[in-house]
């Protein structure tokens, strides 16, 4: 198994200076921006996208090409890249930001062409302090060279980008939480409908927002073609996607690779396999939010469809392989635990639910826990999200309460055992 | 008291980066923390009056968010992440180490002003777990020994700048992905160091 470098080519083969102008520039770089601005049309643009047929690499996996096409007529239309990434296991987005900024920058200007749209963030979450500095500094050169502000590159059209610093709230990452962060707010969801951002985002205009990874694909595509790009990966699954490999691994870190093989492959050949020759007991295909899959599933294949054939997700593409010798309950405890801080507190299920998830977790792995402690688990789960299925029913305005019930539902449905040793016969009342 | 000339230049600067001025409210609570080590009330006054909302509403925004402190915190702001790819790669025992040494429990500032500790949840530093930030300044493939050290070294030396490379070649290991070329520039409070917010410093 071997990487594909489209996104991750130019930092690999030019170490030292990938994030500097000059470089990105010498490697072909801007050279696709101009050559859309000079002679292209906002319609091919979309074409192109809508043929790669893309899909959002922040989570959700929303086809890129759709959203962009959801976007309402304004004079006034804003572009806000997602770099918020926060999602335990995910650090995809930080070497793109750190090593390539140029390319997003590029990618920006080509999506802003074909939006029509002069004024552009990047939301930087912000403890990626580096990364956002690198991310100025890029932003800086580009100005300077004419590639941003009035008339860029000699055309007739203005782009604007400001870089935000978030401060240290997972929940910004979702997309309209992240545009009441920007304008100043608490960093808590709004209600779709009416407020979806392609008609009613930032400052109640239409706004595209779109993750870093996703728009930093979009130079590779003009430079080559849409088509070129579907050609990549498997159907559902097109192109090249960033996966974050971390955990019990010899080789952790990020690959490109095309959608479609096997977890186990890419854990053995890229990985390097497990670290000390321990198997695998289970793993998170796509991130915290996503539901487990066991050690016996490594032969499910990575592309989004087949992971939610399995009952998960492949999310932010981040992937965290879990050893034999892990504890499964406080593996779910920190996942619990992370989600009940990052709870913003609008919607009580959310609120009270994960909290009181966090503590009986916590009662249980100091010692104390009750036998019908399984069920009340579940039973908080099922008041955040009914049924239990997967893609959740929700309770809540967005979809953070009902994903800190995954690893629950995970931990109950195959690794029951493992919770049951640790609790006493019979209910001790105090 | 009031905001100085050199800071409220910087303020009107950043309010003008936005169509909108409340969308600035971000950035000068940076400022703000970047000089005090916390939100002030003498800066939710300032910050109220230059973008025209209610200082409740100042303070309600700065609450919400982990990185706004609302008490002053120390010179070196020890953040050790606790989140999954961290916990199972036994963060708990850097966690304990660092509180050990700094004799702090979560949220707590010495007397001497010099460390606030808290454990934090994922901060993008899975590849290389476990991961702590100085000042919000990563240092990734730690021990809890090398832990130890780097507090050890920031209390001896009392570096006025904290810089990401220079902590990870010193004490850090395996990294999420290869840092490539060394950055000089880094931090001198608890806030992260960007240069639009005059918070970015050189270091040598």
């Amino acid at each position: 198994m071997k990487e594909t470098l489209l996104l991750t080519k130019h930092m690999r083969e030019n170490p030292e200076e990938s994030h500097l102008l000059k470089s990105y520039e010498k490697n072909g770089g801007y050279k696709g921006a101009k050559k859309v601005l000079k002679s292209g049309s906002p319609e091919l643009v979309l074409e192109e996208i809508k043929s790669s047929n893309i899909r959002g690499r922040g989570g959700a996996g929303f086809p890129t090409g759709v959203k962009w096409g959801f976007l309402a007529e304004d004079e006034e239309r804003y572009l806000v890249i997602n770099a918020d990434e926060s999602e335990p296991g995910t650090f995809k987005d930080r070497i793109l930001l750190e090593r390539d900024p140029h390319q997003l920058i590029e990618g920006m200007i080509i999506t802003c062409f074909a939006a029509n749209i002069s004024k552009a963030f990047i939301y930087i979450r912000g403890e990626y302090a580096k990364p956002a500095r690198r991310v100025q500094n890029a932003v800086e050169q580009a100005y300077e060279k004419g590639y941003l502000g009035k008339n860029i590159f000699g055309s007739s059209m203005d782009l604007d980008i400001v870089v935000h610093l978030g401060a240290g709230a997972y929940i910004c990452g979702e997309e309209t939480a992240l545009l009441n962060s920007l304008e100043g707010r608490r960093g808590e969801p709004r209600l779709k409908p009416p407020f979806f951002p392609a008609v009613k985002g930032l400052y109640n205009k239409p706004t595209l927002v779109n993750n870093v990874e996703t728009i930093s694909s979009v130079p590779w595509i003009m430079n080559n073609s849409g088509k070129d790009y579907a050609s990549l990966g498997v159907e559902g699954s097109t192109g090249t996607r960033i996966f974050s490999l971390s955990g019990h691994i010899n080789n952790p870190g990020n690959y490109e690779i095309e959608m479609g093989s096997s977890f186990g492959e890419f854990v053995e050949s890229l990985g390097k396999g497990v670290r000390n020759n321990k198997s695998i007991k289970a793993y998170i295909p796509g991130g915290a939010s996503a539901p487990w899959l066991r050690g016996d599933q490594l032969e499910v294949k990575m592309t989004i469809d087949d992971v939610a054939n399995e009952g998960s997700m492949l999310g932010s593409g981040a992937v965290v392989m879990m050893d034999e010798d892990t504890n499964l309950l406080l593996a779910a405890k920190s996942l619990v635990s992370f989600f009940a801080h990052e709870s913003c507190g609008q919607c009580t299920p959310c609120r009270e639910g994960t909290t009181w998830l966090e503590n009986i977790l916590e009662r249980i792995a100091s010692g104390r826990g009750r036998l019908s402690d399984i069920d009340l688990l579940l039973d908080v789960c099922d008041n955040i999200s009914p049924g239990l299925t997967w893609p959740p029913k929700m309770t809540t305005i967005c979809p953070l309460g009902p994903s800190a019930t995954a690893s629950i539902v995970s931990l109950m449905k195959d690794f029951r055992s493992e919770v049951e040793i640790l609790l006493p016969k019979k209910v001790v009342l105090r | 008291m009031s905001w100085e000339v050199e800071r409220l230049d910087k303020a009107k600067e950043l309010i003008e980066m936005y169509p909108q001025k409340r969308s600035a409210l971000g950035p000068l609570l940076y400022l703000a923390q970047d000089k005090d080590g916390y939100i002030s009330n003498d800066s939710i006054v300032e910050i109220s009056s230059l973008i025209g909302i209610t200082e409740v509403q100042v303070q309600s925004v700065a609450s919400f968010y982990s990185m706004y402190k609302q008490e002053p915190t120390g010179q070196y702001l020890l953040s050790v992440c606790k989140s999954i790819s961290c916990e199972i790669s036994k963060s708990s025992d850097v966690i304990n180490k660092v509180k050990e040494f700094t004799n702090l429990s979560n949220n707590e500032t010495d007397d001497e002003g010099l460390f606030t500790y808290e454990s934090v949840e994922c901060i993008g530093a899975c590849g290389g777990a476990p991961a702590i930030q100085v000042n919000y300044e990563t240092v990734e493939g730690l021990t809890p020994e090398k832990a130890v050290d780097l507090c050890k070294w920031l209390k001896d030396v009392k570096p006025e700048i904290v810089v990401a490379d220079e902590l990870q070649q010193k004490f850090g290991g395996t990294k999420s992905f290869d840092w490539a070329v060394e950055d000089n520039t880094g931090s001198s409070s608890p806030v992260p160091s960007f240069q639009s917010y005059d918070t970015s410093k050189g270091s040598k």
